[in-house]
């Protein structure tokens, strides 16, 4: 017997922290009356152990210039990276209340030099991986240890940019580079193997000289396990091929492209995802 | 000019430790010198300009100063979504070093025609867009390049371009630079038609028509005080480019002059290649001939606009 394939696991039950990272994002989206719930809350475990178990930051001096980079190239979902770096005091939690407002410093897009910790301004896809690369170039340069990691959507990966930054990444052999492809199996019209088949996806990552490791992106022990593998092999850009749930933790939203983006909640949708989460 | 502004980045490179050079597949031997002393600052990373801007972009995150490098309809057209979002957005110095701006390509076709690179640079928010009359020129420009802040799209010439700049006028990013007084006419022109601007205000001033020339080598930020000075003081301005008449240096001029309430409003004559992709080839002087760009066409647009609008006036 062979093991399920990835995308057919069945993930740990979501713990207190995931949970409570969820509420953060569901409970900005819901007082904004808007967000990318469905792309933000496949997110939160990969961003989750980033921040808590992987990446070195300093919150309260969020240009230092050791600190390890995350470009959230799927700016769309932001609303999980605005979670994680609220907790972990980027920024006030209460901020998360001012998603969307006029005058607020979150949008539906992230921006760099509004947002403390935010690397880079994304939500036109397919830009992160070249910033990336630019940055951990100028890394190895000045002899750095940080690292950057940067961080995709399956859609987003139709971008021919994303391959020409792959094939630029492998040459420079540059293994203080980590991309992520947030495989939630999910693009906005519907699943991306009717859209755009990535398959063999790991395969293709290592033909543009990536060391490729595929993990439950929901997976909390798993995912702490393959960042700690990293760099995956000397010498090469590593991506971690994260399997995901779109929208994971939120029943209806779950593999429901509806929900990749919501202006509006139902009553009977909100009650929804409070008996999923909670309240918040 | 081309290889004025490359050996310049070579220079600069020296000089200062954030300088870089960035090839996307540029011909063979390309600053082979800096590629030798400075092995680390020199990229050529292939025909995939959507990834070289994103790429100067993280470079320039990190206190860098890249230098990119390919020919201008690939540098703009091709990247279009990555210079705007990732360099002006981010307002990170990087500068696009456009080869061929124009019809410099003639013989190459459409396809390799910048035609329209000013209009759509300009457009963006954050960028500065500057076009040189000559080498020597571009040495000076190279120079003040390196600290001005936000990225900065350089158009160069064909290489070999008749030198009429001169050292006593300076250069600031920003400034133009009157190259002749105006009497009834004042032509405002940028990059290498400044040459033929200069001829045309020559021959024109055999006919004793009096013609200035404003060299507006930053087509953007416009050096608007000097140009609502002058204009006042004039009957006929004339822009002269090397570009489509949509969105290029013709309109910067009308629009700021029309930002000036109460500005007495000279006529405005606008050359510049109409909105068509040429199917012509031959030289770069062939094609400014077949829309009117020479400096015999120029002279004779001017007598001929003066004389309408002087019947209009009467």
């Amino acid at each position: 017997m062979g093991q399920a394939p990835l995308s057919d696991r069945i993930s740990p039950p979501l713990d207190e922290r995931s949970l409570h990272l969820r509420r953060l994002v569901a409970g900005a989206m819901v007082r904004a009356g808007r967000g990318h719930l469905g792309p933000a809350m496949s997110l939160i475990e990969i961003l989750r152990v980033l921040y808590d178990d992987v990446m070195r930051v300093r919150p309260g001096e969020p240009g230092w210039a050791e600190r390890d980079r995350c470009i959230l190239s799927k700016g769309h979902g932001c609303l999980a990276l605005y979670a994680i770096l609220a907790d972990h005091g980027f920024f006030p939690v209460e901020t998360l209340d001012s998603f969307c407002r006029h005058d607020s410093i979150l949008g539906g897009h992230p921006e760099y030099g509004m947002v403390p910790g935010v690397e880079a301004s994304t939500g036109s896809l397919g830009h992160g991986l070249s910033i990336g690369l630019g940055v951990a170039l100028a890394l190895r340069m000045r002899k750095s240890a940080a690292r950057v990691f940067v961080v995709m959507g399956d859609g987003e990966i139709n971008e021919g940019s994303v391959w020409e930054a792959a094939l630029s990444a492998g040459k420079h052999g540059l293994d203080n580079l980590v991309a992520i492809v947030d495989y939630n199996h999910f693009q906005s019209y519907g699943p991306t193997a009717v859209v755009q088949d990535l398959e063999p996806l790991a395969d293709k990552w290592r033909a543009f000289g990536f060391e490729p490791l595929e993990v439950d992106g929901h997976d909390v022990a798993a995912l702490r396990d393959g960042f700690g593998r990293l760099p995956l092999k000397a010498g090469r850009p590593s991506v971690l091929i994260c399997h995901t749930v779109k929208g994971k933790g939120v029943p209806p939203a779950e593999n429901n492209a509806d929900w990749h983006h919501k202006n509006k909640l139902k009553d009977a949708e909100l009650e929804a995802v409070r008996a999923a989460l909670g309240d918040f | 000019m081309r290889a004025t502004c490359l050996n310049m980045v070579h220079a600069l490179a020296k000089r200062d430790p954030r300088v870089l050079y960035i090839g996307s597949d540029p011909g063979a031997g390309t600053l082979n010198a800096m590629k030798a002393e400075f092995p680390e600052r020199f990229f050529i990373e292939g025909i995939s300009e959507a990834n070289v801007i994103g790429m100067a972009a993280g470079l320039a995150m990190e206190g860098y100063v890249p230098y990119v490098n390919t020919i201008a309809t690939f540098l703009t057209r091709r990247c279009y979504d990555q210079i705007a979002i990732d360099l002006c957005l981010h307002k990170l110095p990087v500068r696009l070093a456009a080869n061929g701006g124009g019809v410099v390509y003639a013989p190459l076709g459409p396809t390799h025609q910048a035609i329209e690179d000013i209009a759509i640079m300009r457009a963006l928010p954050d960028m500065t867009v500057v076009a040189v009359s000559d080498a020597e020129e571009m040495k000076r420009f190279m120079d003040q390049s390196l600290d001005w802040p936000g990225p900065i799209y350089i158009r160069f010439g064909k290489g070999n371009d008749p030198v009429v700049s001169r050292p006593e006028n300076g250069f600031s990013i920003g400034k133009a630079i009157l190259m002749r007084e105006p009497g009834d006419v004042l032509i405002v022109s940028t990059g290498v038609m400044t040459s033929r601007a200069l001829a045309a205000a020559e021959a024109l001033d055999g006919d004793g028509i009096g013609c200035g020339v404003l060299h507006m080598h930053t087509v953007k930020p416009l050096d608007a005080e000097a140009l609502v000075r002058l204009a006042r003081e004039v009957r006929l301005v004339v822009t002269v480019e090397e570009h489509t008449r949509i969105g290029g240096l013709g309109s910067a001029v009308l629009e700021a002059l029309s930002d000036v309430p109460g500005l007495r409003m000279p006529t405005v004559a606008r050359l510049g290649i109409p909105d068509v992709f040429s199917h012509k080839y031959g030289s770069q002087d062939d094609l400014l001939r077949l829309y009117g760009l020479d400096a015999g066409s120029i002279a004779g647009t001017v007598r001929a606009t003066l004389a309408a609008e002087r019947g209009a006036v009467l």
